[in-house]
């Protein structure tokens, strides 16, 4: 019988799917090439830990902007803490490495010819593909809302222009005056982001502003390190007095009462199944679902791309691995040090796999830092092991920030998620 | 030979089963990572292969295997203090500690740029060779000797370990506690920030 090198291909991608381990995969030809779609702290970190793993492997990443701002530590641009400068990265530090680095727009990927097609018109064929689109959001979910208003009413999920924009609102809004950040339903990414953006506001307002007000509206009946931003916004905001700068607003299991069903952009009105709240600066954080090519690739089930969690290759389209906030990776968060972490499995799976040798046994991390205020930092952290039938992520150790952690090292955690974000920026973009 | 032989399997066959239940789930999970692998999460906080660009969280590229699973060991017990650490100690066994240090420890370690005062420098470099040369040799450079490496560390975490060393929040040696108190008795608390502008002088 003849074996072609698709067929070949196919089969491993079934063993890999089902779990097994253990066949040493026969290489076929010498073609190993790889486009990895999107730049982010996943695409980018996949793209060099491939090359680094096998200098040999042909490695294109297709991004479509020059420069990537990241999502985390953006909130500190909000408070004036950080510049906007210093959450800019760009991609000539992926040359080092022997990365090809296209900019341009992926519109399609033909999964049966293995080709990525690109908006400037341009093909790519590929041996494997890695998808990283990051989120999208669902704009119809709101009435009132669109990405055109988004330039005015902010989501700032994405970092760049509109986190100078709301930061730019925020130095406008006279003292006294109140900034309603409306919280998305799960799953979403950063899923502490939108209570340390409101201690970011805070810990700006604290300084500049003390009579102004931040009330959150939460779709969700509790939210991620609850206990510990509550603790923190009373050690520093006088959360739960009268004066309390932060106001949370939760929703009941069942209930809408903080489902956020319309805006209205001229008054600055979020109205929700029970409040309506009418702000000076309103940040909208909508209800997010894998990145456009996800969709445009047919890589989607519902909102999210599923996977093979040993590889990270779609159970959709074999020879396509999507890594990140688009994928289901049951059992972690959609978190930049996850995405980062799920780049190396996908990347040593994908090695193995072109260079016909044994799948290894994977290992997952994630740590997770929030700014509360000044020398008031907290974190949460996991490690990860695969169940042997893949149907888990499974973490076995790991958790949240102690509550009585004294305030020396809620201090060094502040200076320990500096050094986060230093290390994983150059982890993934150097 | 043969003791040590069933010594060795008894420990290993303890350590499997201690294993087993610490990381207790629904289902069986998959064991036998790579070094590689394994070493790979830790770059997103220590740096790619443990050189750390800093401000705070210490390189780890460069440790001897020893210090390294020893200082791991301390994490996971709780007799090392720690912001974060100890929470992350305790997904490893101690086949991994090792598997990880020896992936680092091959790593060369890349000395931090960091600030420093020269004349201070000049002073610490005086007193690492009277107080702490004996241990941590050649100048805080050597990795071998086991006490880890001091000389290009990131200066916010020297600070914080000694000062844990001091407070009783990390297990410090007879020899290491009395060269400490000799020095603070002799030259007061500004020796240690002295010692510490010679670590960072050394790039």
């Amino acid at each position: 019988m003849k074996i072609t090198r698709r067929s070949f291909v196919k089969g491993a991608g079934a063993a890999t799917a089902v779990g097994m381990i253990g066949t040493p995969f026969i290489a076929l030809g010498a073609s190993k090439k790889v486009v990895v779609v999107g730049g982010g702290t996943g695409g980018a970190t996949a793209a060099k830990y491939l090359k680094l793993a096998d200098p040999t492997i042909d490695v294109t990443l297709i991004e479509a902007n020059k420069h990537y701002y990241t999502c985390y530590l953006s909130n500190e641009v909000l408070s004036g803490d950080r510049t906007i400068d210093s959450i800019k990265f760009g991609y000539s530090g992926m040359g080092k490495h022997g990365v090809k680095i296209v900019h341009d727009i992926v519109t399609g990927i033909d999964a049966g010819k293995r080709v990525v097609k690109t908006k400037g018109g341009k093909s790519f064929n590929y041996d494997r593909c890695i998808v990283a689109p990051g989120v999208d959001f669902k704009w119809e979910t709101i009435e009132g809302y669109d990405a055109n208003v988004a330039e005015t009413i902010t989501h700032a999920w994405k970092a760049g222009s509109q986190t100078v924009t709301l930061r730019k609102q925020l130095l406008a809004m006279k003292d006294g005056g109140t900034v309603c950040i409306t919280a998305p339903p799960n799953p979403f990414r950063c899923p502490p982001g939108p209570y340390e953006r409101a201690s970011q506001i805070a810990h700006y307002f604290k300084q500049h502003k003390p009579k102004s007000k931040i009330i959150i509206l939460d779709p969700k009946p509790k939210f991620s390190k609850m206990g510990l931003f509550t603790q923190g916004w009373k050690d520093l905001y006088g959360y739960g007095t009268d004066n309390s700068m932060i106001e949370w607003h939760g929703t009941p299991k069942g209930s809408d009462d903080n489902v956020l069903s319309s805006i209205d952009a001229k008054t600055r009105t979020a109205t929700t199944g029970f409040n309506e709240v009418q702000a000076d600066v309103l940040n909208v954080i909508p209800a997010q679902k894998a990145g456009k090519i996800a969709f445009a690739a047919g890589l989607t089930k519902g909102d999210w791309c599923p996977i093979d969690l040993h590889t990270f290759e779609s159970t959709i389209h074999k020879n396509i691995h999507v890594i990140g906030d688009a994928a289901i990776a049951k059992g972690m968060p959609k978190s930049g040090y996850a995405a980062n972490s799920e780049a190396k499995v996908c990347a040593a799976a994908i090695a193995s796999l072109l260079n016909g040798h044994e799948l290894g046994t994977p290992a997952y991390v994630n740590t997770c830092y929030s700014i509360i205020g000044a020398d008031y930092g907290i974190s949460v952290a996991a490690v990860y092991r695969l169940a042997e039938d893949g149907s888990k992520i499974t973490k076995v150790s790991g958790g949240l920030t102690p509550k009585d952690a004294s305030s020396e090292m809620r201090a060094r955690e502040v200076q320990y998620a500096y050094s986060w974000f230093d290390n994983i920026t150059n982890d993934a973009f150097n | 030979m043969a003791y040590t032989t069933i010594k060795k399997a008894l420990i290993g066959a303890l350590a499997l089963s201690a294993s087993s239940l610490a990381f207790a789930a629904d289902k069986p999970l998959m064991t036998g990572a790579s070094a590689k692998m394994l070493s790979d999460t830790c770059a997103g906080c220590h740096g790619t292969n443990g050189a750390s660009v800093g401000p705070a969280i210490p390189s780890i590229g460069g440790l001897s295997t020893e210090y390294f699973v020893e200082v791991m060991q301390g994490y996971k017990s709780g007799e090392v203090i720690s912001t974060i650490m100890g929470r992350i100690a305790k997904g490893y066994t101690d086949e991994e500690f090792t598997a990880m240090a020896g992936f680092y420890a091959k790593k060369g370690f890349v000395a931090a740029n960091q600030k420093f005062d020269a004349a201070k420098a000049k002073k610490g470099a005086k007193l690492h060779d009277k107080y702490c040369e004996k241990c941590h040799a050649d100048g805080g450079t050597a990795a071998d000797d086991d006490s880890g490496v001091l000389a290009g560390q990131l200066v916010p975490y020297l600070k914080w370990t000694l000062a844990d060393y001091r407070a009783g929040d990390r297990p410090i040696s007879k020899k290491m506690k009395k060269k400490l108190n000799k020095m603070l008795k002799a030259k007061g608390d500004g020796s240690i920030d002295d010692l510490m502008h010679f670590y960072a002088s050394q790039q």
